[in-house]
């Protein structure tokens, strides 16, 4: 399994991301600027600032020339996850449904969070089990998930939400206790939590290291 | 307007402009009169603490860089090296709290970048009123914000830090940051330009007016009513330049393509080239045509003093610079060609064809005239005693209570919570886990570090309360098991020209020396902040102290919480004579800043501060907390609620909030206890809901942490 970690100028936890994946197979960064996968399995597009977030969160780095090879090789099934930053650019792509708004504080905030596993049957989740509970940090001023009610209730009713904040978790304010959600598909999973973040026992946590590892 | 009223109005006194006439031989020109008055600030040019910094010692044990360089730096084993220094931003952020305390987060970040240290961690020492002012609000606030503006943004862990509220501090706050950043040894780059013919290329964000007059506008005289006036000396942040810059710059060191590097900070590119072409012996040619401008008619004076961030400066081979453009363009970093180094000893400034500014590099960076300060003891305290929150015969459980809510003690959790911890996947402890923080290294050892600094207990004896300040520092690092490699400090202190003030200085610097010496730790680099007073008189003497320090096995990180019920509960001390002199319950009684703190035997301090660190390491002590601010009962309230676990104990008529070096609060298992020998006294013993001191107190650990936690938040709404 070969991992490919998106890095835009501005990225903050690519070589995190990066360490991360090479725990559970090979790793290499794609840089924005070449529209070029390099044949990996799957992509990570990592946190961070992309192009410092001046406009939008995500809204600049969904038109680099590396989003389009990884819009074509998403759309054929391949396995994209994007973490916190990741997540928003798939958002503003079109590739996942929803918006991450400001946290309700209106403050960045790092903490330490429990999520709990709502589908356990796509590809990055197929290390945990349905009600599992995971422990991993999470660090951001925008990751307040949004959609209108019709569509969270599809998303819902499809198995797309993927990740829900444990009770008392949900400090971002996000809809329906939404932390991560996938395509219809399931190949395409985006959370705002960071798992690369949670794979190392010293560091606090492994729970992030059963997402990334799911598909390898 | 005449030309001796305008060196007045940059901050040189007579004495000093004839002195730069005489150095030059002629009356100093637009351009070499602002770069002269920067040069010669206070802030570039030590002038009033120069002699006194050449006091402390700089040498010895795993010092691979000393003062001088843009960082310091220690070795930490498996071929790398530590690269840290702290900084301050006063009056920056006095008069804009946000852009002032993110560029002086930006700033230290380049220190450490420019001799090719990849920053892993940023710790903040702030210094406010009291939180009941709506002004040390609004500047808490919007600092706290700026440090995670800055940080995040760029992917940089905040790990540390601390937050004092003291009224002192209204007018002029404080923001002190530190980065530490870690690079092979071998990889080390210095400042020193060389190689005449060689190309100097400026490179990072456009040259524009803002922070023009910065280090000697604002953080070389006092604060007064017209700061808002001063707001366009405050420079503005953008991280995701700076973000481009250091990936550019690491790249640019990785494939060896410099021969120098130098961050611009204060005085902009004046203050890079000159100390560029000092520490090489050589001369330094710039077109400031060449520079590239946010604003087209900039003067070639205002494009050599501004400071406008995130722009680093390096010398370059002639057949290298196509390379070295081309790493930039690929980060979308501009970059040009704006000089080059010559033989001559002069910086020379030209617009184009035109010389306009002509000086000797030895007179601007080695020349500056040093003042010896006239130093006079005050015969009663300079500062007025606090205004009392709690009346003085509160029983022992609301005492407590108190403490724990109160502005300086309370749960810091409002403020890092704002701060990305975790970033770069070496955080083994995190704030509010240990007493310092851990930072794993790649060849499976680890580093700890701490900042630390206690500007009353200074302002009631200088001289103790900077000792303290080195020993508190030290004193985290052996609760997580670390001992410390070298030291930062930035002594932010009031007008030195004035008696009491220049008192406050000698006596401190004698201490953090006498301390440094003691403990066998070297000061690696620092920055003094002077002049730190607005309309009510000058801020408490605060020098505050960073220090590095390294453990072999991360996985042995000591912790601060109760962890194990049955556990015994011990202090272990050495030297150890608490008093309220100058202590938190003094400040909440409302007592005089008045009174002899103790004193401390180093030599003995230093050999407790081994042993507790031998403990941690071995994995015999299963908790271990400096006892500081508050005295044993906070520190046992902060174990417990730590580690969700309460304790009775009997201190047998130990005073309960007294202060002073010389004692650890740990746990660990009976029988492991006798390994401390006489040092360690058993009071008590994990267990149950509540924190029980015999005859004193009985405090549910929930309700110790609630008001622990919501202190903070509430003084602040």
């Amino acid at each position: 399994m070969k991992f490919g970690v998106v890095q835009f100028p501005g990225s903050c936890d690519e070589r995190d991301a990066l360490l991360a994946a090479r725990l559970v197979g090979d790793a290499e960064l794609l840089w924005h600027a070449d529209p070029d996968l390099k044949g990996v399995d799957a992509v990570i597009i990592p946190g961070g600032f992309s192009y410092g977030d001046y406009l939008r969160v995500g809204a600049i780095a969904r038109f680099s020339p590396v989003m389009v090879e990884v819009d074509r090789f998403a759309r054929h099934g391949g396995l994209v996850l994007g973490i916190c930053n990741g997540f928003q650019v798939l958002c503003e792509a079109g590739l996942l449904s929803g918006a991450l708004l400001p946290n309700t504080s209106l403050r960045f905030v790092c903490r330490q969070v429990d999520v709990e596993v709502v589908n356990a049957s796509i590809p990055w989740t197929a290390g945990v089990e349905r009600g599992d509970v995971l422990s991993i940090p999470a660090k951001h001023t925008t990751g307040r998930y949004w959609a209108p009610d019709p569509v969270l209730d599809e998303l819902e009713a499809n198995g797309q939400v993927v990740v829900r904040y444990a009770p008392g978790h949900n400090f971002n304010g996000s809809a329906r206790d939404i932390a991560g959600v996938c395509n219809a598909a399931g190949n395409v999973m985006g959370l705002m939590p960071h798992p690369e973040h949670a794979v190392d026992v010293l560091t606090g946590s492994v729970d992030g290291l059963r997402l990334i590892g799911s598909p390898a | 307007m005449t030309t001796l009223a305008r060196h007045r109005e940059l901050g040189l006194t007579d004495s000093e402009y004839e002195l730069i006439v005489d150095k030059l031989g002629r009356e100093a020109n637009e351009v070499e009169l602002a770069v002269f008055s920067l040069m010669w600030s206070e802030h570039c040019g030590y002038k009033h603490s120069r002699r006194l910094l050449r006091t402390l010692p700089t040498e010895g044990g795993r010092l691979v860089l000393g003062p001088g360089e843009n960082a310091g730096a220690v070795d930490v084993g498996g071929g790398m090296a530590a690269a840290f220094k702290v900084e301050s931003h006063n009056h920056p952020s006095a008069v804009e709290p946000f852009q002032g305390a993110a560029t002086g987060v930006g700033g230290i970040l380049r220190d450490v970048f420019a001799i090719g240290a990849r920053p892993v961690a940023i710790l903040d020492s702030l210094r406010f009123g009291e939180p009941s002012s709506p002004r040390s609000r609004y500047l808490l606030e919007h600092a706290v914000a700026g440090i995670g503006h800055y940080g995040n943004s760029i992917g940089v862990a905040t790990v540390g830090g601390e937050i004092y509220f003291e009224g002192p501090y209204e007018q002029n706050c404080l923001v002190n940051a530190m980065c530490v950043g870690l690079i092979e040894t071998r990889k080390l780059i210095r400042s020193a330009a060389a190689g005449v013919g060689n190309v100097v290329v400026l490179f990072g964000a456009r040259t524009g007016r803002d922070g023009i007059g910065g280090a000697s506008v604002l953080a070389s005289a006092e604060l007064g009513d017209e700061d808002a006036a001063k707001r366009p000396t405050v420079q503005i942040g953008d991280p995701f330049e700076e973000s481009k810059l250091l990936e550019c710059s690491l790249e640019l060191l990785d494939r060896g393509l410099l021969v120098a590097l130098q961050d611009l900070g204060a005085a902009g590119l004046t203050s890079s080239s000159a100390e560029m072409a000092a520490k090489g012996g050589v001369g330094i040619d710039l077109d400031v045509r060449r520079v590239p401008l946010r604003e087209a008619d900039m003067e070639p004076f205002e494009i050599m003093i501004s400071e406008s961030q995130e722009r680093m400066l390096c010398v370059v081979e002639p057949d290298r610079v196509d390379d070295v453009l081309a790493v930039c363009g690929k980060w979308e970093v501009n970059a040009t060609a704006v000089g080059e180094v010559t033989g001559s000893g002069r910086l020379r400034v030209f617009d184009g064809g035109a010389l306009v500014g002509d000086l000797p590099v030895t007179a601007l960076v080695d020349e500056c005239p040093a003042y010896d300060l006239e130093p006079l003891e005050p015969s009663r305290p300079l500062y007025p005693a606090p205004s009392p929150t709690i009346s003085s015969d509160l029983a022992a459980d609301d005492t407590l209570l108190s403490l724990l809510a109160s502005a300086n003690l309370a749960s810091r959790r409002w403020a890092f919570e704002q701060y990305d911890c975790v970033v770069g996947s070496r955080t083994v402890r995190r704030p509010e886990q240990a007493d310092a923080a851990v930072l794993k290294l790649e060849h499976g050892g680890a580093i700890a570090v701490s900042i630390d600094g206690n500007g009353r207990r200074v302002a009631v004896d200088p001289y103790r309360g900077a000792v303290e300040a080195v020993l508190e520092c030290s004193a985290n690092l052996a609760c997580v098991g670390a001992e410390p490699l070298g030291l930062t400090n930035c002594l932010n202190f009031g007008n030195p020209e004035k008696p009491h003030i220049a008192w406050q200085l000698t006596r401190a610097i004698a201490g953090l020396g006498d301390a440094c010496r003691a403990l066998g730790v070297p000061v690696v680099g620092g920055n003094v902040s002077l002049y730190n007073e607005g309309g009510e008189g000058p801020i408490y003497p605060t020098p505050v102290v960073g220090m590095v320090g390294e453990l072999p096995d991360p996985a042995r990180a000591g912790r601060l919480g109760f962890s194990v019920e049955g556990d015994a509960v011990a202090l272990i001390t050495a030297s150890w004579a608490p008093s309220e002199v100058g202590s938190e319950l003094a400040k909440l009684r409302g007592d005089a800043l008045e009174g002899a703190l103790p004193a401390a035997e180093l030599g003995s301090l230093k050999a407790l501060h081994a042993a507790v660190r031998q403990g941690v390491r071995s994995g015999v002590l299963r908790s271990a907390h400096d006892v500081a601010e508050g005295g044993v009962a906070v520190a046992l309230a902060e174990c417990c609620i730590a580690g969700g676990l309460g304790a009775h104990v009997d201190l047998a008529g130990l005073p309960l909030f007294a202060e002073g070096p010389g004692a650890f609060l740990v746990s660990a298992p009976h029988a492991a206890m006798s390994a401390f020998g006489a040092a360690a006294r058993v009071i008590g013993e994990v267990g149950g809901t509540a924190l029980a001191v015999r005859g004193e107190l009985d405090v549910p650990v929930h309700e110790l942490a609630r008001v622990h936690a919501d202190g903070l938040a509430d003084l602040l709404h």
